[in-house]
């Protein structure tokens, strides 16, 4: 394979794995708090139509992201406000923020369908994003950096911060953090925000950096892909990274050894669009041979918290 | 479109009453048709059911509103759900009701059956009943136009053909296509990619960085929106072509041109032959020369020997001269499908699965 073709499919790997790993980052903080939020994808199509239409209103991806953000954090407190002030079902709460997330972005999308806009490109030189080897670090969108740096930034809060160990605490044991003193609630309410401006951002992905139109139904089923990606990480931010580079390399690869041809053709397409699956069952089940039973799932997930005072 | 409310439950009721006292012709004939439209997503999709819902429209334009007066039910799946609306749709008195999605067809067949009295008419159907239509639209032949254009303009001699799904219809689009870019360009390479679905935007766009990366410099895609051409405009290749509506605002300087679907023609003829009363089940497959599929404008930067060149495949299309699957064809392994002065006619094109010589898929 020659180096420009590689250097082509790096590119385009990056693109369709960055909408990936913002959703499902923000997702491992969620679950870190110890709540399932499995409206990802709902909230992804909330960030995407409003990320469009503010971008297609003012011209300006940078204000587009932005409002995805807060929209996406918006659609995420309907399902804080039920699940943690009123204790409903995690479960069926995020499949109904999917349901809702796809019906109000048809919706509110309506207007904006046939509208193009313009991609949100690299901010580098061209100079730079059409060097023939340099353009692997610089042909990105802006939004693909961003990517990068809250791949740190949320491994340092969680690690390194007195923040991320009570956010820890609150997901591994609810009642002994309520005890000494720390407010589950405000915690989780806080987690599940940010999870929901992150999937606003990645939804916001798809019309700024894929694919610039808003259509019905845009994201395809990638907050799906984030959620297992968050398990498949066995939710540690550098593992994410590695996975959403990983699935976005299979869904990219499917692509180029189809237009290849040639002996990649044997693979049938049907198992090429499953490999991101099949890759989280064995990963799941590796790390529960490794730890005998013993999943790294944060002990509280899903568990709605009940105060007993 | 109208709501049954109780006076018009009344009128329905008194009319019926009335029906057995009046001879069998004025049965035949009606002074208005109720008309319903069942589409799978909504008309602002710029593609498929934009398609249907203009040719609606215009069927009331030429009918007049006084004699035709239509229901439209849009975001209906394909299977269960469906059978309740058409049900629904027949109980409402509806006289005739288009479903306008191949997966409808289940449903209709079964609802039909119960109500004999309505007409059904299924969109790219296969099988009819006393009161079930079919109607289909020769896409392929508009098809053999891109082929040419491309054939011709390409400069890598690569094109790309982005597919949902390799059923007949697909099969015999890439078919279309790549014969007739082979005339202009025998050693015309064209390369398949199915992207599993009628509509993912970003794996189709995917797709065509994919196909460009590997040196194909014009794409044409058998799936639903702009994706494809708008990466085709972003990388500055030779281009690309609408499907099913013109899509020059996206990608002004890619779209080389489009094939669009009219159905109005179609509708017209279909709900002015129940008001005649002479409606009758029936399979219906026009193309270029019925005004269903249509060529739409040429972008300028295309010479004037390509244009004419397109020109005279359409209109050879039309007057029967130019046959889109004219012998010999041979197959990508090398087999002779058909024989020289032979064509694939259209019992024959449903069954073909097989790609002609220089696809690769």
């Amino acid at each position: 394979m020659n180096i420009d073709l590689t250097i082509a499919i790096i590119i385009t790997m990056v693109g369709a794995s960055t909408p990936l790993l913002l959703a499902a980052l923000g997702e491992l903080v969620v679950e870190k708090s110890g709540v399932l939020n499995l409206g990802v994808e709902g909230m992804m199509l909330v960030g995407a139509v409003v990320g469009f239409a503010v971008t297609y209103i003012t011209g300006n991806p940078w204000i587009g992201i932005l409002a995805a953000a807060f929209a996406g954090s918006a659609a995420s407190l309907i399902f804080a406000f039920l699940t943690l002030s009123l204790s409903a079902n995690q479960v069926a709460t995020g499949l109904a923020l999917t349901i809702f997330g796809s019906g109000f972005s048809a919706l509110f999308g309506q207007p904006f369908t046939g509208k193009p806009i313009a991609l949100f490109k690299s901010i580098f030189p061209d100079s730079l994003t059409d060097h023939p080897i340099l353009r692997v670090f610089f042909d990105y969108s802006p939004l693909v950096y961003f990517s990068l740096f809250m791949v740190f930034a949320v491994w340092w809060f969680l690690q390194k911060t007195r923040a991320g160990l009570i956010l820890r605490a609150v997901g591994e044991n609810d009642h002994s953090a309520h005890s000494i003193g720390y407010s589950v609630i405000k915690v989780r309410y806080g987690a599940v925000a940010f999870g929901g401006a992150m999937a606003g951002i990645g939804g916001a992905c798809f019309p700024l950096i894929l694919t610039p139109q808003w259509v019905e139904g845009l994201t395809g089923g990638r907050g799906w892909i984030a959620l297992a990606l968050v398990v498949f990480s066995a939710w540690k931010p550098t593992r994410l990274l590695a996975g959403a580079y990983l699935f976005g390399l299979i869904a990219t690869m499917e692509l180029y050894a189809k237009a290849a041809g040639g002996s990649f053709r044997i693979i049938p397409s049907e198992l090429w669009a499953s490999l991101p699956y099949l890759a989280t069952i064995i990963v799941l089940v590796l790390i529960s041979l490794r730890h005998k039973g013993n999943s790294s799932a944060p002990a509280c997930l899903g568990k709605p918290f009940i105060s007993s005072n | 479109m109208k709501l049954i409310n109780r006076r018009n439950a009344l009128k329905i009721g008194g009319a019926a009453a009335v029906l057995p006292l009046i001879g069998t012709k004025a049965f035949a004939q009606k002074e208005k048709v109720k008309a319903a439209f069942v589409l799978i997503g909504t008309p602002d999709d710029n593609g498929w059911n934009y398609g249907h819902d203009l040719g609606r429209q215009e069927m009331i334009t030429a009918l007049g509103a006084d004699r035709v007066e239509t229901t439209v039910v849009t975001n209906v799946a394909e299977g269960p759900d469906s059978e309740r609306v058409f049900r629904e749709l027949a109980q409402q008195g509806h006289d005739i009701i288009f479903g306008t999605s191949f997966g409808y067809g289940d449903a209709m067949l079964k609802v039909a059956k119960q109500f004999p009295d309505v007409k059904f008419e299924w969109a790219t159907g296969y099988k009819t009943a006393s009161n079930l239509s079919i109607y289909n639209a020769r896409f392929h032949e508009g098809r053999s136009v891109l082929g040419t254009i491309s054939g011709m303009m390409s400069k890598t001699g690569i094109g790309a053909y982005i597919g949902s799904f390799p059923i007949p219809e697909v099969v015999m689009g890439i078919n279309a296509f790549h014969l007739a870019a082979r005339k202009a360009n025998p050693d015309f390479i064209t390369k398949v990619v199915y992207v599993d679905s009628w509509f993912d935007p970003a794996k189709e766009a995917d797709a065509a960085r994919a196909l460009i990366d590997q040196g194909v410099d014009v794409i044409t895609q058998h799936t639903d929106g702009p994706a494809a051409l708008q990466v085709a405009e972003e990388r500055g290749i030779v281009g690309g072509f609408g499907q099913g509506a013109d899509m020059s605002a996206f990608a002004p300087k890619a779209h080389l041109t489009s094939i669009i679907d009219i159905w109005s023609p179609y509708y017209i003829k279909a709900v002015k032959s129940l008001l005649d009363g002479n409606w009758k089940e029936g399979s219906s497959w026009e193309g270029l020369a019925g005004g269903e599929v249509v060529i739409g404008k040429y972008n300028e930067k295309i010479p004037a020997d390509v244009v004419a060149a397109a020109e005279a495949v359409r209109t050879g299309i039309i007057d029967g001269s130019v046959h889109p699957f004219a012998g010999p064809i041979t197959d990508n392994k090398g087999t002779l499908r058909v024989e020289a002065g032979d064509v694939i006619d259209d019992g024959e094109f449903w069954g073909v699965d097989w790609y002609a010589q220089g696809v690769e898929a």
